[in-house]
Order: C-alpha cells, then structure tokens, then sequence
C-alpha cells in the first residue's frame, strides 16, 4: 500500500531523444492517491501503456523519478515494488491448475504451505472459482482467465497497486460488465489502489474515480468523469469523451461573448477578449433544434445531413456556416424542415491554441 | 449429440479414398500379397499363410536389428530434444543475428543423407579425415571399421549434426511464439529462470515438440543410407538397423517372401510406437475430466 509519486518522469524509446515528438510519453508529474482507483484513457499509441509498465517496473523511464511512498523505485524490478499487473491478454500457466496457477506468485516468494492454501481458498472463493480449483487452468474460459490473471495479483494482500492493461479486450460483452463489477467489488474489499488503461471511455468512467486523458504521449487532463464532462480541459478531451463528441468551432471571444459564424453568443462568464487561435466546444446535449422561423436572434441556421436513431436518443448531424455539428435531442422531438441550433450559453466552453481558457465568474 | 446421417457424403470422401489406394494402398497390397505367399520360381506362387511372419518375428538376426534401431532411436532422441531446446533457447530474438542463426541452422537440413554420410566417412578416417587423425595423432587407436563403438559414435555424431537443426527450428518457432505479456506476468510473480522454463516456454513448445520427437523418431528408426555408406552395417553386423538388412534381405538374398513380412512388421512396429508418442504427448498435460470429454 503506497502513495505513487510520478516525478519529472518521461520515456523515449530512442536512445537520443532531442525534440518532444521523440518521447512516447512527454514530462509527467503526479501523485496517484494510495486507494485510489484511476484510469488512463487515450487512443492507440499515446503512451498510456508506456506509463503503466514505468509504474509496474516493466521499462526504465530515459527521466525523473516513480517514488512509492517516499521510495525511489524507478531502477527496482517488478518483484521489488510488489505491484501486480494483469495484461490484455490472460496469462497463466497452462500446465497448472487453478489453485496452482493462484499459489504460484506466493511459493515463488517463500510463503508458508498453511498460508498459501488459506489465501488460495479465499482468493478462490472471492473470484467464484472453487468449483474450479483444481482444473487445468488452459481448459477455462477468457473471462475465467483473465479472473486468474487478477487472482494472482490480489492473492498478494501486499501489493503496491494492481495495474490493468486494456484488461477486457478479449472478454465477451456479456462477461465485461460482470468482471467490470467484480472489479469494483474488489477494489472496495481490498482498498488496493488500482490504475485502469483503456481507450474505452465507457470503461474508464465507470470504473474509475478519477481519470487521465493521454494524448500524444502527454497527460491532458486529470480528473473525476463529470470534470471531464463539463470543463474538458482539452479540446481533444470534449472530442474523446463523449458520445458523441463535443462540437469545435471557431470564434473570437469578447469580455462576456463570443462570436460564432456571424452571431454575436453571450457568455456567462467574462473572458480577456481575444482573436487568434479561439475555438469554442459545445457538447452535443447542450445543442438544442428549433423551428428557423420562431427561432431568436441567439439561433444559427442549420443544415441537417442525417439523423441517427440510438434508442432513448437520436444524434442530428448538420452543418452550421460549413461546421460540422452534432446535436443530441429526444426520440419524440420535431426536427423541423427549416432547422436553425441555439447553444446553450451557460454550457459553452472557451479554448485557446485547443487548451482551456478558465473564464471569471 | 445428434449426428446427420447422408449417404452422399461418401462421394466427398472418394477422391482421397482414390487418391491414397493408388499411393499407399495398392502398392502395399503387393507387399501384403508376398508376405503370405511362397515360391520355387517360374512365377508359382503357394499360399504360405503367416510362415514368413513367424519366421522373421523368431530370427535372431530380426530381433537383433530391432534392438538396434530402437537403441539407436533413443539414443538420437535422449541427444537432439535437449540439445535443440538448449540450442533454440540461447538464440536471439531479435536483431541482425536472428536471419544468421536461422540460415546456420537450416544449412545442414539441405544436405543429402548420403553427402552426411561420405563426409563423415572422410572426416572419420584416422589416415586422411580431420577428425579420425586428430584423434590418433593424440594417441586414440580409432578406427570405425574395425570397432563396433566406435562406428555407432560416427553414425550417431552424424545424425546429431544432421538433423539437430530441424529440432532447434521447430523449438525456435515455437518460442517466438509466445507473447512478451507471460514474461512480463512471471517477473511481476517473481518467477525463477528455470520456472519461467518449466512453467511457460516448455508448456508453450509441447505441440512443437510433439512434431519434432515424431519426426526424429521417424526419421531415425529408417536410418540407411548413413550406415551404409559408411561401413555398409559393419563392423560384423554391428550398425545393421532394419532398413539394412531389409534390403539385404530382399535384393541380396531374394527372399522375397520373409522380405515382404518384415517389411510389414517394421511399418507396424514405426506405425505403433508413433501412435503411443503422439498420444502420450497430446494427453500429457490434461484433466481427467477433460480427457473423458475429448474421448466422446
């Protein structure tokens, strides 16, 4: 159990790395909060995984520091920071039984016979395997597997934190949301800080307290999923999470509005009056359809170019003056013939060089 | 479970069932055909029901090539399955060393059996061959065609040499195949070397393994021209294996009849001893339960 100091760190896997486009993962400093459960969301290749196996001990960082507690562990293997990874794919020993396969990691480490057949039983107990305990662990299902994977991390009472590797890639969709649960469950049981990667919004936000947006081997955003939400600090944050993604656009900003193609849109907040690099996000749900000819002064015209029926809701894709946006309304309101959108003003975020302006109240 | 029956399916099954008879199956007929059938000459044949088996299977001479071959086949075996894993294990992964390893290794699958065998016919030879002078330069009397040791090493360096390489190949590719996420998880349960041997790469290499000892047994229980070439079976009869004295037996002497039975026997004998390797090896490693599931 151990608070994770991330200091100064960075990782190149070139051997002289002289411009920022050369790091995997660019500078990064963080405190991961002992207990915590975070997840680390990003698209394929933005160094997520990179950052992990820095944590676990898997790769030396080419800069800074991972401190657990006040430790400085960065040059410690696997073994010596007690960490537990579990992998996209299942790992276990396939010639090993079940309770083999969980006893494994503890007779590597000298524990005493009575203690490993008691830790075992419980660990089997609590991932709903005993039935299972003593078959071969190869002739189990994905999900089973990847249970074991995470078994032998948490069979260690011990560990520093337990870190995840897009752990349910190869789980059916049923079985994704019971092991999501199990996880959960898990996590409030032991009290085990844990680190999620994923590119999987869905996954992240449901599991974690708090997440980290990765983008382009950079950390863009730390935060609880409503932060996430409401304030991206990023614009590739509103773009990535969500479903869909925020609107861009591209505006100037005045004292307390904004101009949007051509429409002068009030703010709720005061910003310093600014003209280049300026876009504004707004989020699809805060994007409202009104009838062009009852519409205010506050509304744009707006081309619909599809409707997408997903259920409870349905997705309008138009453009406004050759932006692309995206609108989400209920299953029983009108989409007008002559359509126009009006933004909802309290809702509307400011971002400048596509990093967040914080406006004064 | 309930199985389909159609009759039409037997017409899917034709042409390999075509194809195989005149591969495999009319060919051996013949060999059937002789094995139960004597002879004076002028092409009379008398029914001789199964003389030829009893014969051959109450030899000495039989039973004495039999010993040999199933020596020297555990032997080659007991050699080349550690030595290639060994081998395949101290490889590299990656880099510019890997294509150079691979083509080392490959060079001596490209070499006829027969070359194999002239050139440690040579090599051996105390008065011209590197390795039979070095030898007696100091001072080892070596001579394979007078000891019988000392030819079966000759026999059994060449097949070493010979076909180590297709085990290290075979043993290589199965441990490229492994992904790097089962030695990240052993160093994250503080795995041993060996541990990470015993309980990963081995298990990982089981099938290709189970391919490797087939075909070196295979290949090892019909050695001929290797022995052949190199004492013609001598010293004596010392390094006559099956393969040898079947033709001895069949072109030397014309004894057509014992020839075609113990041909059959020692089809028989590679065709059993394949069967229990492979079933052993594929069984090795599972349930109980499982095992009763796969057998239904």
């Amino acid at each position: 159990m151990a608070h994770i100091t991330l200091d100064q760190l960075a990782h190149s896997y070139l051997p002289n790395p002289a411009q920022p486009a050369d790091f995997a993962l660019r500078q990064i400093d963080y405190v991961w909060e002992d207990g915590g459960a975070y997840a680390l969301l990003g698209p394929s290749g933005c160094g997520k995984t990179t950052l992990l196996n820095i944590i676990s001990g898997l790769l030396t960082p080419s800069k800074g520091r991972v401190l657990f507690n006040d430790r400085d562990v960065t040059t410690l293997t696997p073994e010596e920071r007690n960490i537990a990874q579990v992998f996209q794919f299942p790992v276990i020993y396939d010639t090993m039984t079940v309770a083999e396969n969980l006893a494994f990691p503890l007779r590597n480490r000298g524990v005493d016979k009575h203690e490993i057949t008691k830790r075992v039983d419980e660990m089997l107990e609590t991932l709903d395997l005993t039935g299972k305990a003593r078959r071969r662990a190869s002739n189990l299902t994905a999900d089973e597997k990847q249970k074991i994977s995470l078994g032998r991390g948490l069979v260690r009472y011990d560990v520093n934190a337990i870190l995840f590797d897009e752990p349910l890639t190869v789980i059916d969709p049923h079985m994704k949301w019971q092991l999501r649960t199990k996880l959960k469950e898990l996590h409030e049981q032991f009290e085990h800080t844990m680190i999620y990667v994923t590119h999987d919004q869905t996954e992240a936000l449901t599991f974690a307290d708090k997440v980290v947006v990765m983008y382009e081997g950079q950390v863009v955003q730390i935060g609880t999923p409503e932060e996430l939400f409401d304030e991206p600090a990023h614009t590739f944050v509103g773009y990535f999470i969500g479903s869909p993604g925020m609107n861009i656009f591209p505006g100037q900003v005045a004292q307390h509005s904004v101009s949007v193609a051509g429409k002068e849109l009030r703010l709720q907040r005061q910003y310093e009056p600014e003209t280049q690099g300026i876009e504004i996000g707004i989020r699809p749900e805060f994007v409202s359809i009104v009838d062009r000819r009852e519409a205010g002064v506050d509304s744009m015209p707006l081309e619909v170019q599809a409707v997408e029926d997903i259920g409870r809701f349905r997705i309008v894709r138009g453009e406004v003056d050759g932006h692309k946006v995206d609108a989400l309304i209920g299953e029983d309101d009108i989409i007008p013939e002559s359509a126009a959108a009006v933004f909802d003003p309290s809702r509307i975020n400011v971002y400048k060089d596509s990093h967040l302006v914080k406006g004064q109240a | 479970m309930d199985k389909p029956f159609n009759n039409k399916a037997w017409l899917f099954v034709l042409p390999v069932f075509v194809l195989v008879a005149i591969s495999a199956i009319i060919p051996l007929m013949t060999v059937v055909n002789y094995s139960v059938q004597d002879t004076f000459g002028n092409n009379e044949f008398f029914w001789a029901g199964t003389e030829w088996f009893s014969d051959v299977l109450s030899s000495d001479r039989f039973r004495e090539s039999l010993v040999r071959n199933l020596t020297f086949s555990a032997i080659i075996l007991i050699i080349e399955i550690p030595l290639g894993i060994a081998i395949a294990l101290c490889m590299p992964r990656k880099g510019v060393w890997v294509s150079v390893c691979l083509v080392l290794m490959a060079l001596p699958l490209l070499i006829p059996w027969n070359v194999v065998g002239t050139i440690w016919q040579v090599f051996g030879r105390s008065d011209i061959g590197l390795f039979g002078k070095s030898l007696s330069v100091i001072g080892i009397d070596f001579n394979y065609g007078q000891s019988w040791i000392q030819s079966w090493i000759i026999v059994i360096l060449m097949d070493v040499w010979h076909w180590t390489s297709l085990v290290v190949l075979l043993c290589y590719s199965g441990l490229v195949a492994i992904p790097e996420a089962y030695y990240q998880a052993a160093r994250i349960d503080g795995a041993s070397k060996w541990k990470v041997f015993r309980y990963i790469q081995l298990p990982k290499m089981q099938r290709v393994l189970l391919i490797a000892v087939l075909l070196r047994f295979m290949d090892s229980f019909m050695i001929y021209t290797e022995p052949f070439v190199l004492t013609g079976g001598g010293p004596g009869s010392t390094t006559t294996f099956l393969s040898i004295d079947l033709v001895k037996m069949a072109i030397g002497q014309f004894d057509l009849g014992p020839a075609a039975a113990m041909s059959l026997i020692y089809f028989l004998i590679i065709l059993l001893l394949s069967w229990v390797f492979y079933t052993v090896m594929t069984n090795f490693g599972i349930d109980a339960p499982d095992r009763r599931e796969g057998a239904d």
